[in-house]
């Protein structure tokens, strides 16, 4: 085995997220789509993109702000998608713990599905890899996702204005919503919180915007905790 | 959508730090400190306990149709759940959903 440099463990990171592009574009260009049909600025579009780089969290935030919730309830909602960026930051403490700060705080800007998985994989493959390689290694992974995301936004905005409302784009935001929980059914305790969610949610309609969902969200999360708890002991 | 500009670039710049802090929880600041396994647990079931509670009254009660339950919509978001649980794909899902959804659009001539 060849020793590893900073040139080819991050070179090796930008080869590896190539084909990640395919995945996560048609999401940013769907975001860009919706958010430009639900009246948002260009620069305030690209803001979210940017800024945020959370693709779940960005259409809860762009949802709720459709149904004019209250920006606290906003927060609290797409921060609640993005809870489970806290494990994948747990997850990665055992290889880059020891990594330079500027390059934990840059892993974790570019933190999403995509880099995550695939560097994973790449640590645990090659776990005698030093810290700051497996960093330079995420790094390469975001080199073209990261501008490619934003520039996909950009693109759905732009073609999202001239799409005329009886096409109804704004179905496009449950959908993509719908079609991100389908993979994430594992398990009878996740069917069990996805349930309990959408009972709760649809019980609770009378409430102001958002209120409702933020009591599903724990309801459901107790519920998947639950079952998970009882389905281990049998 | 009623919120002004300043208001939105709140929502937007409050959810960047919010983001990033998450993302950073662990690996910049908590450190290697092991968390009550009660709290991953919960933390597991996070996206699917929130993202199904928004999508089902936007499924049965859509604003297009003043919140009267229409079936196209119903039906594409019922083949976009079971299509991303089988093929275990967003994309697969979103698109057999759109697929759905606009073929059902164009048959009851709402398109």
């Amino acid at each position: 085995m060849t020793t590893a440099t900073v040139k080819s463990v991050y070179r090796k990171g930008v080869r590896d997220g190539g084909p990640f592009l395919l995945m996560a574009l048609p999401f940013a260009v769907f975001f860009g789509v919706a958010a430009a049909d639900a009246g948002l600025m260009l620069s305030q579009i690209i803001g979210f993109s940017l800024l945020v780089i959370a693709g779940a969290a960005q259409f809860a935030a762009l949802q709720m702000m459709i149904d004019d919730a209250a920006i606290a309830l906003i927060l609290l909602a797409a921060l609640a998608v993005n809870l489970r960026m806290a494990m994948y930051s747990a997850a990665l403490v055992p290889h880059l713990g020891a990594a330079p700060l500027w390059q934990r705080a840059a892993v974790s800007y570019f933190n999403f599905d995509q880099s995550y998985v695939l560097s994973m994989m790449e640590y645990e493959a090659r776990p005698e890899l030093a810290p700051h390689l497996k960093a330079w290694y995420f790094l390469g992974i975001a080199t073209l996702i990261s501008p490619a995301w934003v520039l996909a936004t950009y693109l759905g905005a732009q073609i999202g204005q001239f799409i005329p409302p009886e096409y109804s784009l704004e179905f496009t935001v449950p959908i993509m919503f719908m079609a991100m929980v389908g993979p994430m059914l594992k398990s009878l305790a996740h069917v069990a919180a996805a349930f309990v969610s959408c009972v709760v949610s649809l019980a609770l309609l009378f409430l102001p915007s958002g209120m409702g969902l933020i009591i599903a969200a724990f309801c459901a999360m107790a519920t998947g905790a639950v079952v998970e708890t009882w389905a281990e002991r049998r | 959508m009623s919120y002004s500009n300043a208001e939105i670039w709140t929502i937007i710049g409050l959810m960047a730090i919010g983001t990033f802090l998450i993302r950073f929880s662990f690996l910049g600041l908590i450190g290697d400190r092991p968390m009550p396994p009660v709290v991953l647990k919960l933390l597991r079931f996070t996206p699917v306990a929130v993202l199904p509670g928004m999508v089902a009254p936007l499924a049965l009660f859509p604003d297009a149709t003043g919140g009267q339950t229409e079936p196209v919509r119903l039906l594409a978001i019922i083949v976009v759940l079971g299509v991303s649980w089988w093929r275990r794909s967003a994309l697969w899902g979103i698109f057999a959903g759109a697929l759905v959804f606009y073929a059902g659009l164009i048959a009851t001539g709402q398109l």
